[in-house]
């Protein structure tokens, strides 16, 4: 198991009120984001746990350009991985960062 | 959003198939809207003590869902197994939130739900995974014994097999879709242990016929055939809950009586399809491809799936 950390500053604070929202599911080729609205001012922290080892260089790119596209600004995001790909991955991060903005009903 | 399209979203979200729903949007989707509380929720993480020595990922909620919430108003205890992370099966964490749930229920006198989608027992964490069925089991009947129902849902992925199994067996009433699999020792365990004579697990139309949701209504293991839609299971909760709270020495008895009956019927049967002709359905062999309504109808008119012993 490979433990992972990568953190960033955000170009802004990420908008909406949800204070936690979970996606996805630890499974083959799949994963889960816990996102969490707990880091101040425009932080961003990625926490990565994975059964696939050797692959920090690629989590660090795909990491990096999330942060660049979304500005996660205070949130932290704890990843188990069931050995997804990169497009699974940012997709599942995207899709924590919207559940995270709430669906405005 | 729109009022009516939030309106279009919730019908959307309702005539989702249960089958491909996760545990997460099962207990969404069975609950009044919003009223869902969770309890030791994965920001709590409170996962697998084992899984780590195995080198082999967690999950937050270690694949099991337990919680508050309201159905059509009621007050209700729920509980569902993620099928897709470790086969929804048991272990120490996933195991204990069900029972601790069970417990609550006898405490509150407030009845439960289960949407079952499990394997059985998680085999790196097997005593621990083995004593929380027994514990489960336990809580599960002193709950009924206090007068709470407890209703099983069946139809995930990973069917309800093994332990799972067990308890679903315990349950005051259990409601299940033609995809839900409900039994003890899956198919593949069965031809390990005896042989592909005598059971094939490959071949798929024996499996849904001998473990199967049409099968098991009609011998009278779950009381309620449902469409495999959200709406229908939720519907079916409804029910459910709504009928009568027995569990007595009486009900032990006649399901005792039920079940040796069934194997006076049935015993020398070979296959699913004998018992079915012998159920009288003429042509025995169009059960597997009938639609829901279709059977809905011809489960109505059997004799052996109206009882209420368990």
């Amino acid at each position: 198991m490979e433990h992972l950390n990568y953190k960033h500053t955000a170009r802004a604070r990420a908008t909406g009120e949800k204070k936690q929202a979970l996606v996805g599911v630890v499974a083959s080729g799949n994963l889960e984001v816990l996102v969490e609205r707990v880091l101040p001012g425009n932080e961003c922290e990625i926490e990565i746990r994975t059964a696939a080892e050797g692959f920090g260089e690629v989590w660090k790119e795909v990491v990096a350009d999330f942060v660049g596209r979304r500005s996660p600004g205070g949130l932290k995001f704890s990843i188990n991985d069931g050995g997804a790909r990169p497009d699974t991955v940012a997709l599942r991060l995207a899709q924590a960062a919207r559940a995270l903005e709430g669906d405005g009903t | 959003m729109s009022a009516a399209s939030a309106a279009t979203r919730i019908d959307d979200a309702l005539a989702q198939s249960w089958y491909e729903a996760s545990a997460r949007q099962r207990v969404d989707a069975l609950l009044d809207r919003g009223s869902f509380v969770e309890f030791i929720g994965p920001e709590r993480r409170e996962t697998s003590p084992h899984l780590p020595l195995f080198d082999l990922p967690e999950q937050f909620d270690d694949g099991m869902i337990v919680g508050r919430g309201r159905i059509d108003g009621a007050s209700i205890l729920i509980a569902a197994q993620e099928g897709r992370f470790m086969g929804g099966a048991f272990g120490e964490v996933h195991g204990a939130k069900l029972t601790g749930l069970l417990r609550a229920a006898r405490e509150l006198r407030t009845p439960v739900v289960i949407a079952f989608d499990t394997g059985g027992v998680r085999l790196q964490e097997a005593n621990a995974g083995e004593m929380a069925i027994a514990e489960i089991m336990r809580a599960l009947l002193e709950a009924r014994l206090a007068a709470v129902n407890v209703i099983g849902l069946v139809g995930g992925r990973a069917g309800c097999y093994g332990g799972g199994g067990l308890i679903a067996a315990c349950c005051s009433a259990l409601a299940v879709s033609e995809q839900g699999r409900i039994s003890v020792s899956g198919p593949e365990v069965i031809e390990t242990n005896r042989g592909v004579e005598e059971f094939d697990s490959k071949d798929r139309a024996l499996v849904w016929r001998t473990m199967g949701g049409k099968h098991r209504r009609l011998i009278g293991g779950a009381e309620i055939f449902v469409d495999d839609t959200v709406a229908s299971f939720r519907a079916a909760a409804i029910a459910l809950l709504a009928g009568a709270v027995t569990l007595t020495r009486a009900t032990l008895l006649a399901e005792q009586a039920r079940l040796e009956a069934r194997l006076d019927a049935f015993g020398d049967c070979a296959d699913a399809l004998d018992i079915w002709r012998r159920l009288g359905i003429a042509d025995a062999a169009s059960v597997p491809a009938m639609s829901y309504g279709e059977f809905d109808a011809l489960g109505a008119r059997i004799v052996e799936v109206i009882h209420d012993a368990r």
